[in-house]
């Protein structure tokens, strides 16, 4: 308690005594029901916030190492084409079946299955889990000061649904076939024709699973969005405007905006795809089609085209769903790190907002190879050039607000720093491909997986494990080792850099996303970079991305030590000035004995004529408040 | 523990919390449609002049369907004024029988038109053999007129074997009005009252063919749209009587006694969902039945 003594608030929230785990969590409540709920309500089933961004986290986070995983695999077949995979090689042909993996050696529909999975189980089942969901329920109904977000059992049907569609997702790889090979974009109408004929199943095989899990992934981000929406219009504590919003709870107001709205055109598109699988419809599907020298049995006059608008039309937000939230866990570490207040919170705001609006209109951007009249390119083009402007915005005020401050560099800040030249290297490489006539040339290279990858990767996934350094201890207690989070650190960063700025050359020498061999024939044309060529390029590529699976380990086991051995502290160990920092670790449910009242704006740091350098947003406020503020307005800070 | 403003409003939003849900909810659900009827939309352009099939559906039916979803919606407004104004016994009659209206609305789709819509076949003809079937399709006289040519020969097939058997070489089909007198001026408009097929047969070689079907969601853009936006909003149908029942029964009485704002706030919401549901019908209807 020292550094947050004299704090109101935490006079009625003395610390949890025991760990996260075994903590009895009622010992303080005033009002609260006093009997015990067993282990599968307060765990399994339980409709307490905290505890379902926690379930959403751990499964997020075994989904993401498990997607990252598939890409290992992938790296061998593209560093060594055809070479027995070493160790797992005939363990892999046992689990998968020999049209999978045969004497060790990686067939090219089982690659497919692996690339189509990976971004399939990255994207949706790790990193919107984690970033949005597991940090958007854990933390949003604390930093607003509500008891629990506005609609638990809602809360508690979001995460079951997540959790059947993640394990659809998972049975589609042992099915007949193996799991969906069309790509995560599942463009038709290759993929209403993969997965089908004699060997397979009508429903159980993977494709038409790939589309059954994400009717149920629509339907669990959908209840997530609507209830992230509705608590902090409604829950928001006493005097907590929204301008004294932290833009963490900003970050996730504007991304569950995006889910709301563009979720469910997707999901119309694959009830069509479904009805095309499994009803044999021609939603997607032209007429005069012909496989194999034989005329396709369909009565046609669908619309291939159709389906790319519309998985694109939440293919872009999605893409801001998976960066905005990152932002907002960076702003917090860095505004608590660098010990001075966000510089330009009321921009970071509205450029968020425009970011949210601009994200619906620029989805054609993603298929100027599809034809499209030079009208409606010159407007995607346009929008898509508008809405770097709030992007560069976000990102310059981060890195303002990194000046003049004494910055703690912790192991959150260092993730936290790291992300911003890292999404900054996405984020520019992105320009190329918004203009078309650059990106006729990139199209479906690995310069477009760099660009991705840079903002994705080393962006937000490093934005994530800020976030979980960051807020370990407030549902633990305890707070993670630093130096095992440097070892973790450092390799990951290196790595990050060694698998993906060499893919940006790859891409310019123009391999191809989806060779299966990786350009083996290709570099016969033998143009050279720094000494390799293209093809060359992905030994040391795939070296990398296995090292940065083993500097995972140092996380993991950090991550389980901490939680039960890790090194005490107290509610507010960062010293931090947002409302969760005045509940105790770990928060009972309910959260605060009594409604917080808010008195100030989120990042009020080092206020002049304070003792602490840090004044919480509880905090009522002072004589030399006033004049600090007023002297502030009148040099025309804030 | 407490969620605030479960029923009372949040003074500075002026809102109860599952208010705000509703609306974000059918934000969303706007967005599905949305998605689906724009799908309608850009394959309606896409298709051929004259393709797109006309005059299949049942009009005055539907014209009843449609008038009972919009009664439903008067009643479940009423069922709500009830609660407000304390009226147990009166919300209990208004809400059974917007149950009703919601049961037969599902009843008469699912029992009378799409089985119906399943019986029925229509077989496409090959563009160099449409001369063949002239006295079937009566594009001549199309032709004369300006209209655009038929290339579908509908009815009640009677060999439905025949859509599997390989060794079948021809489909029998009782022809529907329009291909049994095609040069009949009155029948270069779709009919607004349905009309059985007639007793004439026509016999069509399969080698014609060049696809046909039962009138299932695969026969055509045009069907695979009807079906599953009907379907999806016939889910959402049954959704709402679900809900509305388990507010009918004793657990809604039960609420009534304990906390009667609470259950009025629970139709209230429920009653959005409802109007919802029928303003998709005011567009499905003209969209699939009229245009």
């Amino acid at each position: 308690m020292d550094a947050s003594s004299g704090l109101a608030a935490h006079a009625e929230h003395p610390p949890s005594p025991g760990s996260g785990e075994t903590g009895d969590p009622h010992h303080h409540d005033a009002g609260h029901d006093h009997h015990e709920l067993p282990f599968w309500r307060k765990y399994i089933i339980s409709t307490d916030h905290k505890v379902i961004g926690i379930q959403y986290g751990i499964s997020g986070l075994i989904f993401l190492f498990f997607g990252f995983s598939l890409m290992m695999l992938m790296r061998w077949q593209l560093a060594y084409p055809g070479q027995e995979i070493p160790l797992i090689g005939n363990l892999l042909g046992k689990m998968f079946g020999p049209g999978a993996v045969e004497n060790g050696v990686m067939k090219a529909e089982f690659y497919n299955s692996l690339g189509a999975m990976h971004g399939t189980i990255m994207i949706f089942l790790g990193i919107v889990p984690i970033a949005f969901a597991a940090f958007g329920n854990f933390v949003v109904p604390l930093q607003i000061g509500a008891p629990d977000m506005t609609f638990p059992k809602i809360n508690m049907a979001s995460y079951q649904a997540f959790f059947c569609g993640g394990i659809v997702m998972l049975i589609s790889f042992f099915v007949p076939g193996g799991a969906a090979k069309g790509g995560w974009t599942s463009y038709t109408p290759l993929a209403v024709l993969s997965d089908k004929g004699p060997t397979y199943d009508p429903f159980w095989n993977g494709q038409t699973l790939w589309l059954v899990g994400f009717i149920l992934l629509i339907t669990s981000s959908l209840l997530g969005a609507v209830n992230f929406i509705a608590t902090i219009i409604q829950l928001r504590a006493k005097g907590m405007t929204w301008m004294r919003l932290p833009f963490f709870v900003w970050a996730q107001f504007v991304t569950a905006f995006l889910l709301l709205l563009a979720f469910p055109p997707l999901e119309a598109a694959v009830v069509m795809q479904l009805m095309d699988r499994v009803g044999g419809t021609s939603f997607f599907m032209p007429s005069g089609l012909v496989i194999n020298g034989a005329p396709l049995h369909i009565s046609g006059g669908g619309s291939p085209l159709l389906w790319q608008h519309l998985f694109w039309f939440l293919g872009h937000p999605e893409v801001y769903v998976l960066i905005l939230p990152g932002m907002g866990i960076v702003a917090e570490i860095i505004a608590n790190n660098t010990r001075k207040p966000l510089w330009g919170y009321k921009s970071l705001v509205f450029a968020a907002l425009v970011l949210g609006f601009l994200s619906f209109i620029v989805w054609a951007h993603h298929m100027w190879l599809t034809g499209m009249g030079s009208v409606v390119s010159a407007f995607f083009q346009t929008t898509t050039m508008i809405i770097s402007i709030p992007s560069v915005i976000i990102l310059s005020a981060f890195f303002i607000s990194l000046w003049g401050g004494s910055i703690r560099f912790n192991v959150p800040m260092l993730f936290a720093t790291a992300f911003l030249p890292m999404f900054g290297i996405g984020g520019l490489t992105g320009i190329p491909l918004a203009f078309n006539s650059a990106d006729l040339y990139l199209h479906d290279t690995y310069y477009v997986i760099a660009h991705f990858h840079y903002i994705v990767a080393p962006g937000t996934i490093f934005a994530v494990f800020a976030g979980i350094y960051f807020w370990f201890p407030k549902a633990t207690g305890r707070r993670m080792n630093e130096f095992w989070g440097k070892v973790h650190f450092w390799p990951s960063l290196i790595c990050m850099n060694i698998i993906f700025l060499p893919m940006f050359l790859q891409g310019m020498l123009g391999m191809h996303r989806r060779w299966y061999d990786g350009g083996h024939d290709w570099t016969l044309a033998g143009e050279k970079v720094w000494g390799l060529s293209g093809f060359q390029w992905n030994t040391p590529i795939s070296i990398a991305a296995w090292v940065m699976g083993l500097a995972q380990l140092p996380f993991i086991i950090n991550f389980f030590w901490s939680i039960w051995r890790g090194e005490k502290v107290n509610d507010n160990p960062w010293e931090a000035t947002t409302l969760e920092w005045t509940a105790p670790s770990p928060p009972p449910h309910g959260n605060f004995a009594v409604e917080p009242s808010v008195y100030r704006g989120p990042y009020e740091y080092s206020l002049p004529g304070r003792e602490a350098d840090f004044t919480m947003q509880s905090e009522p406020m002072t004589e030399s408040d006033r004049k600090a503020y007023e002297a502030a307005a009148a040099a025309g800070v804030h | 523990m407490e969620i605030p403003y479960t029923v009372t409003a949040r003074p500075d939003t002026g809102l109860w919390n599952a208010k705000v849900g509703i609306w974000l909810f059918l934000a969303s659900e706007v967005m599905l449609f949305g998605g689906l009827f724009s799908a309608y939309v850009f394959l309606r352009l896409d298709a051929d002049p004259g393709s797109w099939p006309h005059g299949l559906l049942n009009v005055p039916v539907g014209t009843m369907n449609t008038g009972i979803l919009i009664a439903s919606s008067v009643t479940v407004v009423m069922a709500w004024a009830s609660l407000k104004m304390r009226k147990f016994r009166a919300y209990w009659w208004y809400m059974l029988v917007t149950i009703l209206c919601g049961v037969i609305f599902l009843a008469v789709k699912l029992v009378y038109e799409w089985p119906q819509k399943f019986d029925h076949f229509g077989a496409f003809i090959k563009k160099d053999k449409l001369e063949k079937y002239e006295q079937y399709l009566g594009n001549h006289h199309l032709a004369e007129r300006g209209l655009a040519p038929r290339r579908e020969i509908t009815g009640h097939l009677h060999n439905k074997e025949a859509l599997h058997d390989e060794n079948a070489k021809e489909y029998e089909i009782a022809l529907d009005p329009v291909n049994a007198d095609p040069t009949n001026p009155e029948m270069d408009r779709p009919h607004f009252l349905y009309v059985p097929p007639t007793d004439k047969i026509a016999t069509i070689e399969k080698e014609d063919v060049e696809y046909a079907n039962m009138f299932l969601p695969k026969h055509s853009a045009y069907f695979a749209s009807y079906f599953t936006i009907t379907g999806l909003h016939g889910a959402h149908v049954l959704g709402g009587v679900i809900v509305f029942t388990y507010l009918w029964l004793p657990v809604g009485t039960k609420l009534y006694k304990r906390n009667p704002e609470h259950l009025a706030n629970r139709v209230e919401v429920a009653g959005l969902f409802w109007h919802f549901v029928d303003l998709v019908w005011i567009f499905v209807f003209p969209l699939f039945y009229l245009l």
